[in-house]
This record gives structure tokens, sequence and C-alpha cells, in this order.
């Protein structure tokens, strides 16, 4: 062995000590660091916090089942509609199959689609809530999303009961094309008819909550609550920097910002929603 | 209808009717009068010409009807209404600090019925269109056309709406002023009126800003117009990660009028002269008016009930799922 060699023997043996002690690994999931503020926590303990973290209050994403049982009195949830599922109804292909990708994503998930609906108590409250999930594609809108809400709205009509609809969603969903932008109207007229009986309906925006559901049911609450800095759009912010071409202000469309000009009616952290939205159920009621 | 002297932008696919076009009014030009043989073949030019530009206006992609209802000479809501109807007066202002510009109503009588009428208005030329946001509505248009439709509301009067615009504005101000809102409180109170609501989609049909205005009994929509969920270039960018991509977007997304008949999105396909309603605007107001005349006398039959349950009825059955 000549002399250059060693430096290189050396290099190869160090490396390998680094694969030996990386070989005490860590389950995925175990612990986890908060985006906002570099918190690391045990996962238990975030989830015991219901996905806010207890430092800096950050609000992780939380999936529909999380927050059914968050909300809703434990073993009274009924869940309705749970067999439709969307088709491809343009044949719809850009980079992967839109067929393809809603199976990927349904096995991914283990959901039908980006919505939950169902009946369940608060407190002995009845109501119908519906949850959309951020993981199904983005929380997009099709036509299984409209359906499902759509039905929803119509069953706490016909049994005169309030509604709440959590929303996150990036908007309609393109696959679907303007099919997914008819859900638009589907649902906004299931709720003509739910406020035509003097009936109470709760939107909750969380993050993040765009585009053709902004400009639709999440605008239409009669109360409108959202999560502490929650991103709320119509149009993205790249958008309408590239149309404008100038900075935008730090915490636009945020929750803060729409609080600041009049859109919303309390900002609710995640931890108090619960409690919040049982208090106002339960001043409603007298008129009910 | 074409004020400038400026030159029509002729888009790739109609230069070959445009260059020969130019040279059968040449040839009619230099050719000798009273001359039958010459002026035979003249006419020969001139239907191979027609038959041409039909061809061509048969076979037009996705992408292109969408390039041709963009073109600056397609008749705009203003272009029309003083066609279609008999008797008109533009009204103003949402009542909340604003009159936008890019959005336009006022009252008119159309064949003995008084109707109000609501429609994006697009300009002609930079200087217009900067005026005009191109079309792209703020909140406080959409609020001006809520206003609009609840006068005629409650004095009776049938709507009509007239859909041409790339999308709702989205800029700084208009989410200060929540475009999402106002185009959401559109969309529900639509379906609480007792009148009967035609919309037109005569050009461009841009998303939810063109929905904020397309609730509606009986949608029809102009051959060549193009409608949908979101513009073939922003899905490209999204979809595809590749603005570059919008042809195949503007294949996939089906935006045309065939297309959107098939779903059960338009009711009529109004048919457009040949080139389009920008080659003729009188006949393309005269189609227009006849047919709008026809939906509402049709719609008219209907009580206030029917009318509702029917528009209800009519959006609820949109989308597509299985049920296992």
């Amino acid at each position: 062995m000549s002399l250059s060699n060693w430096p290189l023997k050396k290099e190869q043996s160090k490396a390998h000590n680094i694969k030996s002690t990386k070989q005490i690994t860590i389950p995925d999931g175990l612990w986890v660091k908060c985006f906002d503020c570099g918190l690391l926590m045990y996962s238990k303990v975030l989830k015991r916090n219901l996905k806010v973290c207890p430092q800096c209050s950050y609000h992780f994403q939380a999936s529909s089942n999380e927050r059914i049982d968050q909300l809703i009195d434990q073993g009274s949830w009924e869940p309705m509609d749970v067999h439709l599922i969307s088709t491809d109804p343009l044949g719809f292909k850009d980079q992967k199959l839109y067929s393809q990708r809603l199976k990927d994503t349904a096995f991914k998930t283990s959901l039908q689609d980006a919505v939950q609906t169902g009946v369940g108590t608060m407190l002995g409250q009845k109501v119908c809530l519906g949850i959309m999930d951020f993981r199904f594609m983005g929380g997009s809108m099709g036509s299984v999303v409209g359906e499902k809400l759509t039905r929803l709205l119509e069953k706490a009509t016909q049994e005169r009961l309030p509604a709440i609809i959590l929303c996150a969603s990036g908007g309609a969903r393109m696959q679907e094309g303007m099919l997914s932008l008819m859900q638009m109207a589907k649902i906004s007229s299931a709720l003509e008819m739910h406020k035509k009986e003097n009936l109470l309906y709760l939107s909750v925006l969380t993050s993040p909550t765009t585009g053709g559901v902004t400009a639709s049911f999440a605008m239409l609450g009669d109360l409108i609550i959202a999560e502490p800095k929650a991103l709320i759009a119509f149009a993205g912010r790249r958008v309408i920097e590239q149309t404008i071409k100038e900075d935008l202000p730090d915490n636009f469309q945020s929750s803060e910002y729409l609080f600041e000009h009049g859109f919303l009616d309390l900002i609710v952290p995640r931890t108090q929603l619960r409690s919040k939205l049982i208090q106002i159920l339960h001043l409603h009621t007298n008129n009910n | 209808m074409i004020t400038s002297n400026r030159k029509p932008t002729v888009p790739d696919f109609m230069r070959p009717v445009a260059e020969l076009e130019s040279q059968v009014a040449e040839l009619k030009r230099l050719a000798p009068k009273n001359d039958k043989v010459i002026e035979n073949k003249i006419n020969r030019f001139q239907d191979k010409l027609t038959k041409l530009q039909k061809e061509i206006f048969s076979s037009l992609t996705p992408l292109q009807r969408l390039n041709l209802v963009r073109q600056s000479e397609r008749p705009t809501t203003l272009d029309y209404i003083p066609n279609i109807l008999d008797e008109w007066i533009e009204l103003h202002g949402d009542r909340g600090g604003a009159d936008d510009p890019a959005l336009v109503g006022g009252i008119g009588k159309i064949d003995g019925h008084s109707i109000v009428f609501i429609g994006h208005q697009r300009g002609r030329g930079t200087k217009e269109n900067v005026a005009r946001n191109f079309g792209m509505p703020a909140p406080g248009g959409y609020r001006k056309a809520l206003r609009l439709m609840k006068h005629a509301n409650r004095f009776g009067m049938p709507i009509l709406t007239f859909i041409d615009t790339p999308g709702a504005w989205a800029g700084l101000k208009a989410e200060e002023l929540g475009q999402g809102e106002a185009i959401a409180v559109n969309l529900r109170e639509m379906f609480s009126f007792e009148v009967p609501i035609i919309c037109t989609i005569i050009g461009e049909g841009g998303s939810g800003g063109a929905l904020g205005i397309g609730i509606g009994d009986s949608i029809i929509m102009l051959e060549y117009a193009v409608y949908t969920v979101a513009t073939p270039e922003a899905c490209a960018a999204i979809l595809w990660k590749n603005s570059k991509e919008s042809l195949a977007a503007a294949e996939a997304l089906k935006i045309t009028s065939h297309d959107l008949k098939v779903m059960g999105i338009v009711d009529e396909i109004l048919t457009e002269p040949i080139g389009g309603a920008q080659a003729d605007h009188q006949s393309a107001s005269k189609y227009l008016r006849k047919e709008l005349i026809k939906q509402l006398n049709i719609l008219l039959r209907l009580n206030k009930s029917e009318l509702k349950i029917q528009r209800y009825e009519k959006f609820r059955k949109m989308g597509a799922f299985y049920e296992i």
C-alpha cells in the first residue's frame, strides 16, 4: 500500500463508522419538530394538544378523522354517504391519469374523497357536520364533495338542524372541469334553502381555504370562524404578486388580515373550538 | 361597431382566410365593370373563401376558440345591448363606495318586457381595457350586480346576464374587499330570486368570476365561446407545472360549447355568423335577441315557485360520481 492511499483508506473507515451509528433508528413520526418555532416534541404530546404546538400554538394540519374526535361527542358520530366515489367524467390526464390519482390517493389516505359528512352531537346538541380533508388531493372540491355537502345541508334543512362545515381546500378540482365549478352553485343553492328556514349555518375556516371554496360556502356562514393564522384567500398569493408586481403585506390573506377587514366573526384556537361552537349553538337554541 | 381604424390582429389560424379575403377584394377592385366572365370567377373565389372559412371554424381547437373570443373586435356586453334591447338605461354604483366599470348593468325593454341586464364589460384597445380592468370585476362589481338583481326581483323584471370575463380580479384590493364573499353571496342569492334569469356566455367564461353572475334558469352559450374552471394557462401551470402545456390543458378541460352541452352545463348553443360574432355584430345580435325572447317567453309561463324549484333541480343534478 502506497502512502498516497492512506488518507483514502482512512476516509472509508470513517464512512463505515458513521453507517454503524446510523443503525440506531428512530421510528418515523415519533418526534415532531414545529414548523414555526422549531420545538422538538414527542408526537403524542402534539396529538394530545389537538395538533397545536404547546410553545407557539402553531396549528398543524389535522385530518378529518382527528377533527371528528376533537369536536363530536364520543360515540355519537353517524357518517353519511360513505359510498360516494369520484368518477373521471372527462377522462382527464395531466402528468398522471385522474382515475389513477384517485385510486392512489384513496389508498394512501384511506379516505373516499376530500370531505366527510355526518350527524353527531356536541354536548348533546345534534348538528350536521361536514369536514374537509386537505390530504385528499389538496381538499379540492369535485362532484363528490359537492354532492356530499349538498346532501348534508338538505338533511339539515329537512330535520331542522344547524349545520357546520369545516373548510380546508385548495379550491375547485380542475380534473373534473366545469362540473367542479358547478358544485359551488349546487352547495350555495342548498345553503339558500337552509337559510330560508331560518336555520343556523356556521363555517369554520382552517388552513388553507382558497379559491372556489372561499367563493362559495366558506364565506356564506351566518357566523364565520377561523383558526389562527390560517391561509384564507380567493386568489393565490403568487398570482397576485405576479399581476400587481408589488409587495404584499406580511399577514396578507391570513385569518388576522380577514378579521381586520371585517370578514370573520371570531378567530378561535383549535383547543377552544369545540367549547366555542357549543356555546354558539347553545345561544341559538332559544330561537330554533 | 369598430370605431378605431386600428388594424385588427389576426390569429394564426385565420391567416389563410385573411390572405384570400384581401386578394378577392383586390381582384374586385381591379376587375373591369360588367365583365361576366371575370365576375363569375371572382364569385367562385368568394365561394371558395366561404368554404375555407367554414372548414377552419368547424375544426377550431379549444385553445383557438379561446384566442378567438379574446379578440378585441368581438362584441362586448355594451355592443349587444343597444342591438338587443328596444330601449335601455345604464345604472351605476354598488352603494358601498364604488362603481365598477368592469361589470355593467341597467334596465331596459325587450319585446315588450321590462328587464334588468348585467354583464361583464371588456374594453377595446389598451387604454379602454385598463379603464375596464380587462373585464375583471372587483368585489364592488358583484355587489352592484346583486343590488340590480334585487331591484329586478322586487319589480318582477326578468334578469339577463352576459358573461365575458377572464375571471374575477385577483389583486390586493380585491382580497381586501372580499372577492370570495361577494361572489359567494351572489351564488346563494341568485337561487332566491323569483324572476326568470337567463345567462348568456358571449365570450370567455372565466371560473368563479363568470359564475358570480352565472346562475340561471336558462344558460345560453355562443358557439365559439368557452367556459372554464380555470384558464388553460393557469391549469397547465398548476397541474403540468408548465404553462406551455396550455394546449393540452385546454383540450383536457372540456371548455367548448358542445362539450358543456353534453355535460348539461349549458342549455342552448347559439350559432354565430361565419367568422364568429366579431365578423358580423348585427347578425350576432339578431340571433341573440331572437333566442333571448324565445327563452323569456318559455320561462314567463312558469309561476314563481315552479321557477325556483326548476332552478334548484337544474343545478342539483350537476356532478358525476358513483354510489356503491
